[in-house]
């Protein structure tokens, strides 16, 4: 069975993804997990997840290109250039 | 530091000397890859307790660990025969693994109670690196208990832990060419 191990470095940390391991039960995750994650004393804690365990989840539909509901659908720079630009065109108006 | 407590150091140190040169025999080939890490990290632990075993008992008697763990002839290696087997069988290897751990632990926990403070105080440490040797050692026992390959090779090992320490078997003298090959190439004293 294969296990995803999760550490966290220091307390209070979020845990990170750290690989993943094959073992026959829990015992040998937790020993090989242990060995693999934990003995230079790089962890404060480990999460020893079976894969089957995790749902994945990554279909997520836009078939309408609605990017406004996307952190990066609403792009300041361009939006600042365009500002810029009629700005730009609005004193050439006034000086001429 | 009498006599008897120098013997029981180089008794233990010679133990995990051979033991962790026959268990790292498995580096590369055991039976599989987390396994494989797992029991190359213990071998190494055990050279490595070896090593300040010698230490210690080099201070005391004005030489090096290196003189004591390759300069010395193989008749002259306190080791057990039960360290000493080329063992090629992964049961086996297990096998040897837990009665070692077991007995190891009985051992430590005598130092422990040493009344030399440095003898006690390297006793616990190394014991704190042999609980997870033991930990390792009894979840392969659980996992295999029942198996009759790996209950015959327990039959098989046990009588060697009583065998005495005074004999050994012509695998120690194959090992001891090997582990000193490159140390003898060159004049005593030679620095690396």
């Amino acid at each position: 069975m294969i296990y995803e191990v999760f550490r966290q470095e220091r307390k209070g940390q979020p845990f990170h993804h750290a690989g993943s391991l094959e073992a026959t039960d829990q015992t040998f995750a937790e020993a090989y997990a242990k060995e693999f994650y934990g003995r230079r004393g790089e962890s404060e804690a480990l999460w020893v997840v079976p894969r089957e365990a995790i749902i994945e989840v990554e279909d997520f539909a836009d078939e309408l290109n609605r990017n406004y509901h996307r952190v990066d659908g609403y792009s300041l720079r361009e939006k600042l250039k365009e500002a810029r630009e009629r700005a730009g065109r609005a004193l050439v108006a006034r000086d001429r | 530091m009498n006599e008897q407590d120098v013997r029981s150091l180089l008794e233990i140190a010679d133990d995990e000397l051979v033991l962790g040169w026959r268990d790292s025999e498995w580096t590369g080939i055991a039976p599989f890859l987390e396994e494989d890490v797992a029991f190359s990290s213990i071998a190494q632990n055990e050279i490595g307790h070896a090593r300040a075993l010698y230490e210690l008992v080099a201070r005391e008697s004005g030489t090096t660990a290196d003189e004591l763990a390759f300069d010395r002839s193989p008749g002259e290696y306190r080791s057990s025969i039960l360290v000493e087997r080329r063992l090629l069988d992964w049961e086996k290897t297990i096998a040897r693994h837990y009665l070692y751990e077991m007995a190891d632990a009985q051992r430590l926990d005598e130092l422990m109670q040493s009344d030399n403070p440095e003898i006690a105080g390297l006793a616990a440490k190394i014991d704190r690196e042999e609980a997870y040797h033991r930990m390792h050692a009894q979840m392969w026992f659980d996992r295999l208990r029942d198996e009759p390959r790996f209950t015959a090779a327990l039959d098989e090992l046990r009588p060697l832990l009583d065998a005495g320490r005074d004999e050994h078997s012509p695998e120690l003298t194959e090992l001891w060419e090997e582990m000193t090959m490159v140390r003898r190439s060159q004049p005593a004293g030679t620095k690396w």
